[in-house]
């Protein structure tokens, strides 16, 4: 069997989330492989979120905010653009590779959009393997 | 403390089960920690579904509840409904979505149910962590603020002030009327804009539950939904409002010209005006960037005065109710409203930017703003139809589109353009009979009441059609006929043939775009833009005016282009809205928001920075951070931020979503 990752999304509620909702209604096919968590905004996305993620067993992160400028509380999406290329730094020095944590806008309208990112990091990391929780990289 | 968790896997039919065992899931929710109850049902939205949690809760004393079905966004509030019934704090709930986040979007049976188990138990895992809440209700004071005086503004002041609640209506210029107060006729009825909006107009003057301020803007909004202040500055007039008659006599008198910004440029005004007849309030204004006297104050001389003194050797008075006051300063007013109506419209695209239509380059190529004042009876032609050389245009061409429905400009329609185009050929057809008229479209866009049948009776009155999107203006004659005309040069695509078409006139149906200050509008009022520059409603189909800060709403243009008929309609709906609020008397707060924890915090202050709201103040003397729960939205920005953790956004803890990313990787 091949190697099925187990991914965590990050939705804000009112953009991705509903963009998410939207792939199902029109009943977009995508990969099972991203598991959703709701959070009112972008901007709430707390890095140790995402190292949360890695220690209990996740293989990439996804986190989905609203497009830039279409944030529901004005600028969360602002902090996130911030916070999550800081993170994504620390993680590579760590060893972890880039294609596991990924930030991405997807607003209500865009279902197809939600689920061809799913489809395209599934299959990333896919490639890469799974994560390996005691280190990462070639050093762990 | 012992939680006892029930959970409920809805089938929704075959909508879920179809795809889900949800047999399967139920007894795997069986064995989850704290779970002592967990069932599957057909519908758990119907009454029956409801009633099984309703009664568990009472049989089994449940202290948490969770439903596996459809998006929270679609029966989260049936369910937390369901448990408040029962006794249960409608809080201590969660729910799995494991209909549009999986059955519908799977199509391998094992691999989904696997995904609802996770779902599930990560639902499991966060309702553990869940705390009881209270909404809280705080009472609204009655008064409405309405910002701009175009229809839109207009139109929501009257409705509000109608039902006796005091409304302050608030316009940047020295009139209200917006753009409207600037055309001649409107489509698709073909009334004359005047006398359908100045009777509203004067209304709002004289209305004894409106207080206008014209000539002023607001500066700052504070506050929360029931319970906004607001600060106004009313920019000197330099006229004393109470005394000026609008008589008229100032702008006889003074010496200076200056292009009128309500003619779009092809008229005249004075430096102290009234901005056109029928202004409301009627009443004059000095413009302190070319009034001579205000310029030479600034260089400590005294000169000018003609408007105040008259001119004593001809006998000619000045200003006889002593109205003119050069004295007078910016006023600062403040107020206070439950509720803000934002209706600041929009601005016409400046077609400038398009080199190769030469407008601005060549004479008589005309905006649709300025042809409207040159068909307006009250305009700087008396209604003629004129070329810059006084003769009557034989040939006009009418360009649709220009700066909508362009990856360069606008991408988007601005739905008006099509049908104003085809008003632009009726009144031509009035005015200039003999005259040829070309009208270059996309696609003809006529959606609404009347306007189908609109374009018919044009195409009856023998306009030219011609499909394609003009690529370039020139007055490079190639061809006799062509000598000392603009000649249009497009592709015919429903012949498939490049033309050039001479014209006298070019008249541009420019996009309606964001105000240049959309920006700062949007940081006064805590709104968001979409990607096209316009105001962000809280829901596109169903919640059109509300935005996401409640008690703000947004109508007309400012919140995407649209006609009249619409742009009313918005302005009733977010009046009714306002005086809903009102009537009840009270707001509910929400409780899922953030509180600082005074022991934790450090007093660093990052989190006051970044708050969109401004709901976070800084307590100087104990020195630390305090959140207005009434302003708060629970967005949870500075909850991620506090370095000290001390800030916990209610219902969204940090306890509960580890939880729930613990429990999506089971
Ligand atoms: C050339 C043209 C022709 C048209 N013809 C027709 C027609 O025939 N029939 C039809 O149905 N529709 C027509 N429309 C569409 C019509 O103009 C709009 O539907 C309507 O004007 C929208 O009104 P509004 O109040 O939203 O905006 P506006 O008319 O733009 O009014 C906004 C008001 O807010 C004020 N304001 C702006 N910013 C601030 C601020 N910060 N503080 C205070 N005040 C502020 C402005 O000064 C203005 O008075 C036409 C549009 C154009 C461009
Ligand atoms: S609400 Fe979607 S990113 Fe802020």
């Amino acid at each position: 069997m091949s190697f099925e990752p187990k991914i965590v999304g990050i939705l804000c509620n009112w953009c991705s989330y509903a963009g998410a909702d939207l792939a199902g209604i029109s009943r977009k096919k995508y990969t099972p492989n991203v598991r959703v968590v709701r959070v009112m905004c972008s901007g709430r996305v707390d890095p140790t979120f995402v190292l949360k993620a890695f220690e209990s067993g996740a293989d990439g992160v996804l986190i989905c905010g609203c497009h830039p400028g279409e944030c529901h509380y004005a600028e969360g999406n602002y902090k996130a653009a911030r916070r999550i290329p800081l993170l994504k730094k620390m993680l590579s020095q760590l060893g972890i590779e880039d294609e596991r944590v990924r930030l991405e806008w997807v607003s209500a309208s865009e279902g197809d959009r939600f689920a061809s990112i799913v489809d395209e990091m599934t299959e990333q990391i896919r490639q890469l393997g799974p994560f390996s929780r005691n280190g990462g990289g070639e050093n762990g | 403390m012992e939680r006892r968790i029930g959970v409920y896997i809805c089938h929704c039919g075959s909508n879920i089960a179809g795809t889900v065992d949800c047999e399967k899931v139920t007894e795997f929710a069986r064995g989850l920690d704290s779970v002592v109850v967990a069932r599957d049902y057909k519908y758990m939205c119907s009454d029956p579904g409801q009633n099984l949690i309703k009664d568990d809760i009472k049989e089994h004393g449940l202290s948490r509840v969770v439903v596996a079905s459809c998006s929270p966004r679609m029966h989260e509030p049936t369910f937390r409904r369901a448990c408040q019934d029962a006794g249960l704090n409608q809080y201590l709930f969660e729910m799995a979505n494991i209909r549009e986040h999986c059955s519908w979007v799977h199509e391998d049976k094992g691999m989904a149910t696997e995904k609802a188990k996770a779902l599930v138990s990560a639902a499991v895992r966060r309702v553990y962590y869940h705390e009881p809440l209270e909404t809280k209700e705080v009472p609204v004071n009655p008064n409405v603020l309405v910002v701009g005086g175009g229809i839109a503004g207009i139109q929501a002041a009257l409705e509000v002030a109608d039902s006796e609640h005091q409304v302050y209506l608030v316009e940047r210029e020295p009139s209200i009327g917006g753009h409207m107060a600037m055309f001649d006729k409107t489509f698709p009825t073909l009334d004359c804009a005047a006398c359908i909006l100045t009777p509203k107009m004067t209304t709002v003057g004289q209305h004894p539950y409106i207080q206008l301020m014209t000539y002023s803007e607001v500066e700052d909004v504070s506050g929360y939904v029931g319970n906004f202040k607001v600060k106004i500055r009313k920019k000197a007039r330099y006229i004393d409002e109470d005394k000026c008659t609008g008589c008229g006599q100032c702008q006889e008198l003074c010496p200076i010209s200056v292009p009128s910004e309500f003619d779009c440029g092809l008229g005249k005004r004075k430096a102290i005006y009234i901005p056109f007849p029928y202004a409301v309030p009627n009443k004059a204004v000095v413009d302190p960037v070319k009034c001579s006297h205000l310029k030479g104050l600034a260089e400590g001389k005294d000169v000018c005065r003609i408007c105040q003194k008259g001119i004593e050797k001809k006998g000619i008075p000045g200003c006889e109710a002593d109205a003119i006051d050069f004295e007078q300063k910016d006023e600062i007013v403040e107020v206070e409203v439950s509720n803000i109506i934002v209706a600041t419209g929009f601005q016409q695209f400046d077609p400038s930017v398009i080199y190769q239509y030469g407008y601005g380059r060549y004479d008589n190529v005309l905006t649709g703003l300025e042809f409207e004042r040159m068909s307006n009876a009250s305009g700087p032609t008396n209604g003629e139809v004129l070329l810059a050389d006084g003769r009557k245009p034989e040939s006009i061409a009418i360009l649709h589109c220009v700066g909508s429905r362009d990856e360069n400009y606008h991408k988007y329609c601005s739905r008006v353009c099509c049908m104003y185009s085809l008003k632009y050929s009726h009144l031509l057809r009035e005015k200039v009979p003999e005259a040829a008229v070309y009208q270059l479209y996309i696609d003809m866009r006529c959606a609404g009441s009347g306007y189908e049948e609109f374009y018919e009776r044009l195409q009856e009155e023998g306009v030219n059609f011609v499909r394609g999107r003009a690529g370039e203006i020139t007055n490079i004659a190639e061809r006799p006929e062509e000598e000392g005309k603009l000649i249009v040069i497009c592709e015919d695509t429903l012949v498939r043939r490049k033309r050039r078409i001479p014209v006298d006139m070019v008249i541009m149906s420019c996009a309606l775009e964001p105000r240049a200050d959309a920006d700062q509008i949007a940081k006064t009022f805590s709104l968001s833009r979409k990607a096209d520059g316009f105001f962000l409603e809280k829901h596109p189909k169903l919640d059109p005016v509300a935005t996401m800060t409640d008690g703000i709403f947004i109508v007309g243009c400012c919140q995407s282009p649209k006609d009249i008929p619409d742009t009313v309609a918005q302005a009733s709906a977010a009046a009714s809205r306002a005086l809903a609020m009102i009537s009840k008397g009270k707001v509910e707060i929400e409780a899922a928001i953030a509180v600082v924890d005074e022991e934790l915090c450090a007093g660093c202050k990052i989190c006051v920075d970044l708050c969109p709201y401004k709901a976070i103040s800084f307590d100087e003397e104990k020195k630390v951070s305090r959140i207005n729960e009434a302003v708060c939205k629970g967005c949870g920005v500075c909850v991620a931020a506090c370095p000290s953790g001390a800030i916990t956004g209610k219902h969204f803890t940090t306890e509960q979503i580890m939880a729930e990313i613990e429990g999506v990787l089971v």
